[in-house]
């Protein structure tokens, strides 16, 4: 009973949401009675959706192997943790949280929203019901996450190995929030757009949203990134896969959408700028859904593979990006021009971030999408690989963190040349004094690296120069996230400059016994045995670890394998100190009592990971000041 | 102009989406081709997987006369499913020779008494070390092996019954 419970929650749920889209376009048109009940509808359908999702969270736990999903994806000797994530660790159960989110999202904007215009309002929430009713249809017709399976087998198959992690847990979860949550800012805009009411009050009413989609995307991108160093144990921590693009393009986009909202709301300037890029931030969060979802790319972590339910999602995706741009060239004509500034002043660095930040979006959407193309056309199968992503991106990713120095130092409307460099001189000293430094230390380092460390250095000097001759108690919490988030900026960049050029890495064939140098530490083969899980058997390696004259760690990786489904993985071992990490990784036999050690020393890689956290914090603490802002007083000045 | 601009963004959706239809449309090529394949099977030399047959050595590969090797499990599911394809092959007269992964004698011998046996001689692969030399990531996978020990063929996942002839055709070629 409790699937078929699930299944009616979920018809339900998407015939409200069909009425919310009726009754919101008759509200759009004046029947202002009608527009009234948008709120509650909206509420109801994301109660639906919440029982429905719980209802399949129910069979996961209880491992009810009737229900087809839970066959295919769960096993009962799996750990609580992992039969819980089971859920959305699968197609259907994934796409059923999206339209949960989804639901959530729009109960949250009528439960919470007060700043936007009523009409606006309505218009918003016909849009937000728009976008669910295509996503209930692809799980009722296409991906059913209820249907039965008769007779049912004796034991389900399993997850996923790799996926059976605590970070990859929680990975999609907070990865779906930000995908959804820029659903937000996408109804925002065809609100905006179908009531011409494209403002200053609609891009601070839009703003925490996009603030909090940014927030949970930065966080699900950190969290993936850790998770695809530690667990795939290859020691890197960026693949440019096309399913990391795909989180990454809307997070571009995101953060470029974050940064021109606030041009419109403080200066009314860049108006259909940001109308655009509401709608191409979660067209990237429904492209990237689609590549990943519809088989069309072959990744390491894709799956799902199934062109049936791929041609569901691009029907969809043409729906909705196209009618939203459409909609843009029809009405964006009408919506009047924004406020003119300088060049030299807040506004013009704020263009500049967007339009470098787009060149990036530009850059990885072609890498992703390339040897689609050229296989569609021309046949050749082909992989477009980190030299290009890094090649390309990377310089303007180096003048974007620049401008991160220079921006917020910058006055709102006009500002002068000369002013402006005196503030920025003890930043760019400090850059120089380091770049000649480590050219001088390190003589063969590359130069996007080492310009890298530099500038990172520069910027996390000049991010916090916003505080200079600041009451700090008095000073907003606003301006607290943006300077928390910059220098987040500058500690990743420190980071990846570091591991990528001082990474020391040790491949031997060892015997037990044998002991290996590998930067500042002294690693000793101790043993091999033969080890058991609840569900994974493996060989582990015992590594002792010393630095110096110190007391030996000892270090566990394992080569393990799964029976159910048969899978091998390695898990890596790895030791944090404060100025780096140490990660080794046990690999095949070599023959004669030899056996494979990956070993790396990668000095400040996990400023990489704490800058993202640094980031989200920033966001989170720019959400909060927002929030709390928006409550006192409806009009802010910022200068 | 400026209208040309509005509508760029909608040009260029159209543009990809199109793309994107048209490798969709395409029907997925799904035959991994091996870089194992035209590559001489590692040399290996293992103890018997169960008690009744011998073991297999790399030198039992090379005596002139091709070999379906099976990578198999008796803790694998798919194996089963695969157990009566190997049984019409066997009887097709194809030369059957197993690498149990990561079992036990008495699992063994009781998934060729529920299954089956269509080996001449099994080897045991105790920590996955042959599978891995062999660039084989799973079971069941099969290889085909000519008279010199070169690897002719890979197959990964299951022997469905469509692909029995493909496999016999094989094994008549690396003769």
């Amino acid at each position: 009973m409790i699937a078929e419970a699930g299944l009616a929650a979920l018809w339900l749920g998407a015939a409200l949401c069909a009425l919310q889209l009726i009754v919101a376009t008759l509200g759009v048109r004046g029947e202002v009675q009608l527009a009234a009940t948008v709120r509650p509808v909206a509420i109801g359908q994301a109660a639906l959706t919440v029982f429905a999702f719980g209802m399949l969270i129910w069979l996961f736990v209880r491992v009810d192997l009737s229900v087809l999903l839970v066959a295919e994806n769960d096993h009962s000797e799996k750990p609580l943790l992992y039969r819980f994530a089971a859920t959305w660790g699968n197609h259907e159960g994934s796409m059923l949280m999206w339209v949960t989110i989804l639901g959530l999202a729009g109960a949250a904007i009528a439960l919470f929203e007060r700043r936007l215009a009523e009409r606006t309002l309505t218009a918003t929430l016909g849009g937000q019901a728009a976008i669910a009713l295509g996503f209930y249809a692809f799980l009722l017709f296409a991906s059913n996450p209820f249907a039965r399976i008769s007779p049912a087998p004796a034991e389900g198959q399993g997850l996923n190995p790799l996926l059976q992690d605590p970070g990859l847990a929680f990975h999609p979860p907070t990865l779906y929030l930000g995908y959804v949550g820029l659903s937000v800012a996408f109804s925002f805009a065809i609100g905006a757009l179908v009531t011409r009411d494209v403002g200053p009050a609609f891009a601070r009413a839009m703003r925490p949203w996009v603030l909090a989609a940014w927030i949970f995307l930065t966080l699900g991108i950190t969290a993936g990134s850790y998770w695809a160093y530690y667990e795939l144990g290859w020691g890197g921590w960026w693949f440019w896969d096309p399913v990391e693009n795909a989180s990454l393009m809307p997070w571009l986009a995101a953060t470029a959408l974050l940064h021109s909202v606030t041009v419109l709301a403080t200066r009314d300037g860049l108006r259909a700028w940001t109308v655009m890029l509401a709608v191409v931030a979660f067209s990237m969060s429904m492209i990237g859904t689609f590549l990943v979802r519809s088989g069309i790319l072959t990744s390491v972590h894709a799956f799902a593979v199934d062109p049936r339910r791929g041609t569901f999602l691009l029907a969809l995706l043409f729906l909705y990006i196209g009618g939203a741009l459409a909609l843009f060239g029809a009405r964006i004509g009408t919506v009047r021009e924004g406020a003119r500034f300088n060049l030299v002043s807040r506004e013009g660095a704020l263009v500049a971030n967007n339009l470098l930040l787009s060149a990036v979006l530009g850059i990885v959407l072609v890498g992703t999408l390339y040897p689609l193309i050229v296989e569609a056309v021309t046949g050749t199968k082909l992989s477009v690989g980190p030299p290009y992503f890094n090649a390309a991106a990377g310089p303007l990713a180096l003048i974007l963190v620049a401008l991160i120095g220079v921006g917020p130092l910058l006055r709102w409307r006009r500002d002068a040349l000369m002013p402006l460099l005196r503030r920025v001189a003890p930043a760019a000293v400090l850059a120089a004094v380091v770049l000649v430094g480590v050219k001088f230390a390190a003589p063969r380092m590359h130069i996007l690296p080492l310009l890298g460390l530099a500038l990172a250095i520069g910027a996390a000097l000049a991010s916090v120069a916003p505080l200079w001759r600041r009451n700090l108690l008095r000073t907003p919490l606003f301006v607290w996230g943006m300077v928390v988030a910059h220098f987040g900026i500058a500690v990743s960049l420190a980071g990846i400059a570091c591991d990528s050029s001082f990474t020391v890495e040790k491949l031997v064939a060892a015997r037990v016994g044998e002991t290996v140098q590998v930067g500042p530490y002294q690693v000793h083969f101790a043993g091999l045995a033969p080890t058991f899980g609840a569900n994974w058997q493996a060989l582990e390696a015992t590594l002792e670890a010393r630095r110096g004259a110190g007391d030996a760690l000892v270090l566990k990786p394992q080569a393990r394998a799964y029976w159910s489904p048969p899978t091998e993985t390695s898990e890596s071992a790895i030791h944090t100190a404060l100025d780096g990490q140490l990660y080794t990784v046990l690999g095949k036999a070599a023959g004669e009592g030899r056996w494979q050690l990956r070993l790396w020393w990668k000095p400040f890689v996990t400023l990489i990971w704490a800058g993202g956290g640094l980031i989200a914090l920033g966001g989170a603490l720019a959400l909060l000041g927002r929030v709390r802002r928006g409550r006192r007083r409806p009009q802010e000045d910022w200068s | 102009m400026s209208n040309l601009i509005r509508w760029a963004p909608l040009a260029v959706f159209i543009a990809l989406a199109s793309a994107l239809t048209y490798g969709l449309a395409k029907p997925a090529r799904t035959n991994i081709t091996s870089k194992m394949v035209g590559a001489a099977v590692p040399s290996f030399k293992l103890a018997p997987a169960t008690s009744g047959l011998p073991g297999l050595s790399s030198a039992d590969l090379a005596k002139g006369q091709p070999h379906l090797v099976n990578f198999f499990a008796s803790w694998c599911g798919p194996c089963i499913a695969e157990a009566p394809q190997l049984k019409v092959l066997a009887e097709a007269g194809v030369p059957i020779v197993g690498i149990a992964v990561r079992d036990r004698p008495q699992t063994v011998a009781a998934f060729l008494a529920r299954h089956g046996n269509p080996f001449r001689a099994i080897g045991a692969d105790n920590a996955s070390q042959l599978q891995m030399a062999m660039g084989s990531s799973g079971v069941p996978e099969s290889f085909v092996i000519d008279g010199t020990g070169t690897i002719r063929l890979q197959t990964i996942g299951p022997i469905n019954p469509q692909d029995v002839a493909g496999i016999i055709a094989a094994v008549r070629d690396a003769r």
